[in-house]
């Protein structure tokens, strides 16, 4: 039998009974509907996570020093110890292949900005490199980042957030003006994009940013290391001139030292480096590579608990999205009990369609038709019903999740696997509850069909 | 009857026929031992009164049901034990079926109702051939222009020969008409039974049952069944009972 004159048919008789199929297929729409207006506003609160953590710097991994532990003194919070290096991160950015940008991160506070007759304490005052911005994703609204030829010579060049724009130059171009970090006078080469808030409600545009090695020399009196806990750490690269055999007589020098300028730094100390990896799914890959590294810069035994931290922001992202996802899972698993219930009520019409038309059935088997021919027939039946109320749902669901949108404001991202997974389902759905009435059908007695009224 | 020729199969041979329903505890036994041939081209009356077996043994020809026991062969098949797809595509290819209360499908056009068994055919005509052919068949019963027409909106001659339509849409060798005229006044019921007499006279084996005399009349071979068996002579005396009833 021909699927097409099949497929007529049966269009043709659920078409006898507009209401009724109407009525059949509602279970279905509004099943459908809710998974595609549940998928929909999953996806867009992901998506709202995903861009939030992107503003942040979306594979940014931060590594901060461990907390001091030494006997007999009190233990203090992360980052406190003194275990990270500059040299650290250059071999960071040397010797891990899934690493992409790194920056060292001097952090400095407590220091005014002096600008004419004003004065402004930001809240965040930070000594990076160039590939800092890169990482976190961060642009330049204005004039230019400072360069790592002016990170080489520890040049008093800054960048500044759009707050600090406001407040110490009235909104206009800072470009070239001379601002006063404490004692200390910078030029401003750039503004930064402004970012507004961070999740946590802190203002991400007030800011400095400086090279780090001026706010380590200039700006920040830093601890020095010590023999006990500082980084004496093993050259990685053998061709070091300062390096006699892999002994290391002192710490080891960073470039930062060890170009020719007026006088070498001899301060190691970083608040943290932070650094990308080269893609999202290489994020995992980077982090143990640069663990494994530091562990072994750091000359820790298997038994040494890590002197340093990795923060890393996806943890923070996967948070945010596995309880988004429990959400929209639980709120599916609503939706597929609808839609099983639409399955039921697709049976039952069925089953009485069946018993309605026994007569026709005997015909159709008196003129030859086969019991998979009927089989067929009201299988094909059930699935065109279920498929109709499919793709109502589908254009239903879509106007829903759009109307909240629009009411609501909620993020809505329209998903293409949710509507291929709901034609599928729909379809499915009518073949696994058609399949009784329909099997009954086929088992008919003819005789009996035809004496049936 | 008697076959000369060995090269000429019956159409239809009924070899020791028996049917028996099981109800409850008892076998009731409804064609007892049933043997009987029918050549092409015949025109058969099946007599016979009600609850004598003729119904079943024209259900059991026309392969809608099987028979407990014996040998049924259709143009030399075997059929009574023939798988049910085997069956079904007798029913369609060789078989045409005219009803007492005409069987058409309500809400369908005169002409869909002729071309449904065509779904079932296997070879693969096109919509139009199929058209073509439900066109050319009303046309030899007379209502080519009922064609678009349901059968709420026709009378019952005209459903009628929209039935017998819808039994040539195949060319089948042989029709099984049911009391065709069991539903019809007296003038229609000549029009359609000479509609019979046309399609024996082109060489379908017409095969009727029937309680009229009347109708039975217009066949040239009449086979009278009582209690599930085959009896002798034209008219039984129970069957005149029953025509009397009426």
């Amino acid at each position: 039998m021909k699927i097409k004159t099949t497929l007529k048919m049966s269009i043709l008789s659920l078409g006898r009974n507009p209401t009724r199929t109407m009525l059949t297929t509602l279970g279905i729409v509004i099943g459908i509907g809710a998974v595609i207006t549940m998928m929909e506003i999953g996806n867009g609160s992901k998506n709202s996570i995903r861009s939030t953590i992107e503003k942040m710097g979306a594979n940014s991994i931060m590594i901060m020093p461990g907390s001091m532990r030494a006997p007999g003194t009190p233990r203090t919070e992360t980052g406190s110890a003194v275990t990270l290096s500059a040299s650290d991160a250059e071999a960071i950015g040397r010797e891990c292949p899934s690493v992409g940008a790194y920056s060292p991160v001097v952090r400095s506070s407590g220091k005014q900005l002096i600008f004419g007759n004003l004065t402004w304490m930001p809240s965040s005052m930070y000594g990076v490199a160039p590939a800092y911005l890169e990482i976190r994703n961060w642009k330049i609204a204005e004039g230019r980042c400072f360069t790592d030829r002016e990170v080489d010579s520890n040049s008093r060049v800054c960048v500044i957030g759009t707050t600090i724009v406001k407040e110490l130059f009235n909104n206009s171009s800072p470009i070239g003006s001379e601002l006063r970090i404490g004692d200390v006078s910078f030029e401003v080469v750039g503004v930064l994009q402004s970012k507004g808030a961070n999740m946590i409600g802190m203002d991400e545009d007030d800011i400095v940013m400086t090279p780090w090695t001026t706010m380590q020399m200039r700006l920040t009196g830093l601890k020095m290391g010590n023999a006990t806990n500082t980084s004496s750490t093993v050259s990685s690269y053998p061709g070091d001139r300062f390096v006699v055999s892999g002994v290391a007589l002192y710490p080891e020098q960073d470039s930062s030292m060890t170009r020719d300028k007026l006088f070498y730094s001899r301060f190691s100390q970083l608040n943290q480096i932070v650094f990308s990896a080269v893609s999202t799914d290489k994020v995992d890959q980077a982090l143990q590579e640069v663990s494994e590294l530091l562990r072994r810069r750091h000359r820790l035994g298997v038994e040494k608990e890590d002197d340093f931290s990795i923060r890393n922001s996806a943890d923070f992202m996967n948070m945010l999205n596995s309880t988004s996802t429990l959400m929209t899972n639980l709120l599916l698993g609503v939706a597929l009990i609808s839609l099983i219930v639409g399955g039921v009520g697709i049976m039952n019409i069925m089953l009485v369609s069946v018993t309605e038309r026994t007569h026709e059935i005997g015909l159709r088997m008196a003129v030859g038709a086969r019991s998979r021919d009927i089989l067929l027939q009201f299988l094909i039946e059930s699935t065109v019903l279920c498929l109709a109320g499919g793709i109502l749902g589908i254009i239903l669901g879509h106007g829903a999740s759009k109307f909240i949108e629009y009411v609501a404001k909620w993020p809505i991202e329209s998903s293409p696997s949710a509507v291929i997974a709901a034609v599928a389902v729909s379809a499915g759905v009518g073949i696994l509850f058609g399949f009784y009435p329909a099997w009954k059908a086929s088992k008919l007695d003819p005789i009996e069909a035809l004496r049936y009224e | 009857m008697n076959n000369t020729t060995t090269e000429t199969t019956p159409l239809i041979k009924l070899e020791n026929i028996s049917k028996s329903y099981f109800l409850g505890e008892f076998d009731v036994p409804v064609l007892k031992n049933i043997s009987l041939t029918i050549e092409k081209g015949e025109y058969v009356a099946l007599m016979g009164a009600s609850g004598s077996g003729k119904s079943t043994l024209m259900n059991i020809l026309g392969c809608l049901d099987r028979p407990t026991s014996g040998d049924y062969y259709f143009e030399g098949q075997e059929l009574g034990r023939a798988s049910g797809d085997a069956r079904a595509l007798v029913r369609n290819r060789k078989i045409g079926f005219v009803f007492q209360n005409f069987n058409l499908l309500p809400r369908t056009t005169a002409l869909d109702n002729v071309i449904m068994p065509l779904a079932y055919t296997a070879d693969n005509l096109s919509t139009a051939e199929c058209r073509q052919r439900g066109l050319k068949a009303l046309e030899e019963v007379g209502i080519l222009e009922r064609a678009k027409h349901h059968p709420g909106q026709l009378s019952g001659g005209q459903q009628q020969r929209v039935a017998i339509a819808r039994a040539l849409i195949n060319n089948p060798p042989v029709i099984f008409a049911d009391e065709p005229t069991g539903n019809l006044d007296s003038k229609t019921s000549i029009e359609v039974m000479e509609m019979f007499n046309k399609l024996n006279a082109a060489g379908i084996t017409v095969i009727l049952v029937t309680h009229s005399d009347e109708i039975a009349s217009f066949a040239k071979r009449t086979i009278c069944m009582s209690d599930g068996e085959i009896v002798p002579g034209l008219f039984s005396h129970n069957l005149k009972q029953s025509e009397v009833k009426k």
